[in-house]
């Protein structure tokens, strides 16, 4: 028998069990059953799903996240669709090996060679660390290019692509930039005569050939501040650009769908029956 | 309407006809617009704000000239003489150690094999830059062939540093030079046109003969 309830003010009444939660007797599933409490692995998904859930419910990105990630892709899509990604994440060991790397060198002229010798043969993974920013780099090159024939080849540039086709032409050109800005960097014997060269030929445009040089070297010779601003393009003022660029390559691709590769017709059939 | 003083009648002709929203008769400009343009204005100024003094400082080296003339002395008059080229080491710019010097070959001024170039007083010793006038690789002097090689791409260049052969635009670059109490001072670098007339100094790979002169001119910062 139960008894009354006495009347307390309502803050200090137990309130009454929730559904799927034991009451007194231990029973208040469906039909009266007993609750079994959640196994610890059910309840670490159920925290991860209702943080994830959290998150969604503020951001709204799931429906955005699903049209990107599960986009629907045409057929024949193979593996040569990938050569994007791959630059993409060749791009992120750059930005990520670059930030460490970061941290030990010194973008001053008497003190930059020896600091980039001191990645190599002191610090520990150092000279596994500049190895891949120093081979990513070729990498990197390589795949860009193998990517823009990809598109090339199967004709991925044309309407309503063209804008994406010339995004990519500015993101290879700020590349070949990272490539000319961080060989001076290590400042050996090789990278100074390189960039020595390399100026020389920016010199040689004409009219703005000659100032642009004189920006790049911050005056009319190699100077105590030409390193600083090779520093500075290199790793703040053109990896900014390709971040942003590669936002808006992303974009494209996401929004206009990517092209099957040429040697695919559309089968009439299929059309009929969908058009029916 | 036909009782309301006919000066709110008239439609304004700044806003008639433009489906403004919120246009209100006799406005020269809706609220919206006003709004719209401040905020414009606001964010542009508060760009301008910091990107223009920031761009004056990316820019600024461009304008000014940061390498004041030093004269260097590379050395008693004795050892030189005007048959052939002696090298020196001369400092372009002390603050970056190593980088900052460079070769340099001196000899006396030649009266006979010189040229003289009206207008302009010879210098009386004659030294020549070791940065190639194509794209700044290091010349060498051959004494055997009395000839300046460069490594990269084969320029060569004559006694006087003319161009012999191989993709230089213009002869080799020289320095002012002048005589102090018996010792040779290098100064400023200066350029030749292929008449081994003087000009500013220029990098290498400007051109300077002829029109080219002006498609890379003389810049601030030399």
């Amino acid at each position: 028998m139960k008894l009354p309830s006495p009347p307390l003010p309502k803050a200090l009444r137990r309130s009454p069990p929730r559904p799927g939660q034991n009451d007194r007797n231990g029973k208040n599933g469906r039909n009266g059953a007993t609750v079994t409490k959640p196994k610890p692995k059910e309840q670490a998904v159920e925290g991860v799903a209702s943080v994830v859930g959290w998150l969604d419910e503020r951001t709204g990105a799931s429906p955005f996240l699903r049209g990107f990630l599960y986009r629907k892709v045409p057929k024949g899509t193979n593996w040569y669709y990938t050569l994007g990604s791959a630059t993409l994440f060749a791009f992120l060991s750059q930005a990520v090996t670059g930030v460490f790397l970061a941290m030990y060198y010194e973008p001053d002229p008497t003190r930059a060679y020896e600091s980039a010798s001191r990645i190599t043969n002191e610090v520990f993974l150092g000279e596994f660390v500049r190895g891949m920013h120093r081979w990513g780099s070729t990498v990197m090159i390589i795949l860009i290019f193998l990517h823009m024939g990809r598109t090339f080849f199967f004709g991925a540039y044309k309407y309503p692509r063209e804008l994406n086709w010339v995004i990519g032409v500015v993101l290879i050109v700020l590349t070949l930039l990272m490539g000319l800005t961080g060989y001076l960097l290590p400042f050996d014997q090789r990278s100074f005569w390189a960039t020595v060269v390399a100026v020389n030929l920016n010199s040689s445009g004409p009219i703005v050939g000659p100032y642009l040089a004189d920006f790049l070297r911050v005056g009319s010779e190699f100077g105590p501040t030409t390193i600083p601003r090779f520093y500075a393009l290199h790793m703040l003022l053109v990896p900014g650009l390709i971040v942003a660029l590669i936002g808006a390559h992303l974009y494209l691709v996401a929004k206009l769908g990517t092209t099957a590769p040429p040697w695919l017709k559309a089968e009439k059939k299929d059309l009929l029956k969908e058009e029916i | 309407m036909a009782d309301s003083p006919k000066q709110f009648d008239k439609k304004s002709r700044y806003t008639e006809g433009r489906g403004i929203p919120g246009a209100f008769e006799g406005e020269t400009i809706t609220r919206r617009r006003l709004m719209e343009g401040t905020a414009l204005a606001a964010g542009g100024i508060a760009t301008m704000a910091f990107a223009l003094p920031g761009l004056g400082f990316a820019l600024g080296p461009l304008f000014e000239d940061t390498l004041p003339t030093r004269w260097q002395d590379v050395g008693p008059e004795g050892d030189f003489n005007d048959e052939t080229y002696t090298p020196r080491v001369m400092n372009i710019d002390p603050e970056i150690g190593d980088a900052g010097k460079t070769t340099i070959y001196v000899r006396k001024f030649n009266d006979g094999k010189d040229k003289v170039i009206e207008g302009q007083d010879p210098q009386p010793y004659v030294v020549i830059s070791t940065r190639c006038a194509h794209l700044g690789c290091p010349v060498r002097y051959i004494q055997a062939s009395q000839k300046f090689v460069c490594p990269c791409h084969g320029g060569v260049y004559g006694f006087q540093g003319d161009v012999e052969g191989g993709p230089p635009v213009r002869p080799l670059d020289r320095f002012y030079t002048r005589v102090t109490s018996g010792r040779v001072e290098v100064g400023d670098r200066f350029s030749l046109n292929s008449e081994l007339e003087r000009f500013s100094p220029r990098d290498p790979s400007n051109h300077l003969d002829g029109l080219w002169q002006y498609i890379y001119p003389s810049r601030p910062t030399t």
